[in-house]
């Protein structure tokens, strides 16, 4: 257990930054949810990293939850593209503009 | 030794975490996603998170990632063309998170707590405590837990079952 805390905080700073251009910047719908997967592991990362950093396993627990929230958001997210696949014939967000403003 | 194994597994995560979002086609993209996946599973072995990193492996790469490419396979969608254009928002988005983290960081100094003491819990396997804590402090939580997944499940089928709305 050499290895300091801040790195674990970094690594996660920066998978989480990555994610996040990902979802800005993709056009695809499933790249972005395969980027919001991105930033669910950063923020997994740290839990882990701060349970065993401060002896306490409820970090754990805590990424049990977010691996079922995140398991429920593919399920309905990959249910919606495939909706909207049906009706459109396109996965491009450029093509959806029904909620815009 | 155990940094040289933590930089190891951070460049790789960060590498594929980039061509996640680098790459065109979303095949390769899910693949190097599914090569992260299983270098945070590392990380969590390093960690002594052995449960968590049999489940990510389980879950994440084998139950999440089959689901990504069963529908890219499905839909057979044709390479995009272009980024998306949306250069003042993510510059405004990158300034504030960075200047948050700067701040953050010098202002207060960067402290993050005393670290245990000792690892107890050395006895006991990582499941089982896992398991302990889970039926017994966060009951109630994973029995919401339960329910969103039926309600996810639910979701699903009405969404992608075709017609199962027009026939009422």
């Amino acid at each position: 257990m050499s290895v300091p805390v801040e790195f674990y905080m970094v690594l996660s700073g920066l998978v989480f930054i990555i994610g996040l251009v990902g979802v800005l910047v993709r056009k695809n719908l499933i790249i972005i949810l395969l980027s919001i997967e991105l930033m669910l592991n950063a923020t997994n990362i740290n839990f882990v990293a701060f349970s065993s950093h401060f002896g306490n396993l409820s970090g754990q627990v805590f990424v049990f939850f977010a691996l079922t929230v995140a398991a429920a958001e593919v399920a309905v997210g990959l249910a919606i593209i495939i909706a909207l696949y049906r009706h459109h014939a396109s996965i491009n967000v450029d093509d959806f503009s029904l909620l815009k403003w | 030794m155990a940094t040289f194994v933590f930089l190891y597994f951070a460049a790789v995560i960060v590498m594929a975490a980039s061509l996640v979002v680098i790459v065109r086609n979303p095949i390769y993209s899910a693949l190097s996603l599914l090569v992260m996946f299983f270098h945070v599973a590392g990380l969590y072995v390093t960690l002594h998170a052995e449960f968590l990193a049999a489940i990510q492996i389980i879950v994440y790469a084998g139950a999440i990632l089959v689901l990504y490419l069963f529908v890219v396979m499905l839909l057979n969608v044709k390479q995009e063309e272009s980024f998306n254009r949306q250069g003042p928002v993510a510059l405004f988005l990158g300034v504030v998170l960075l200047t948050e983290a700067v701040l953050l960081t010098v202002s207060r100094g960067f402290t993050v707590g005393t670290p245990a003491p000792g690892r107890e819990g050395a006895a006991v396997g990582n499941t089982e405590s896992i398991g302990e804590l889970l039926y017994s402090t966060y009951l109630f939580p994973f029995e919401i837990a339960s329910l969103i997944l039926l309600v996810a499940m639910i979701g699903a089928v009405i969404l992608s079952k075709k017609g199962i709305m027009e026939s009422q």
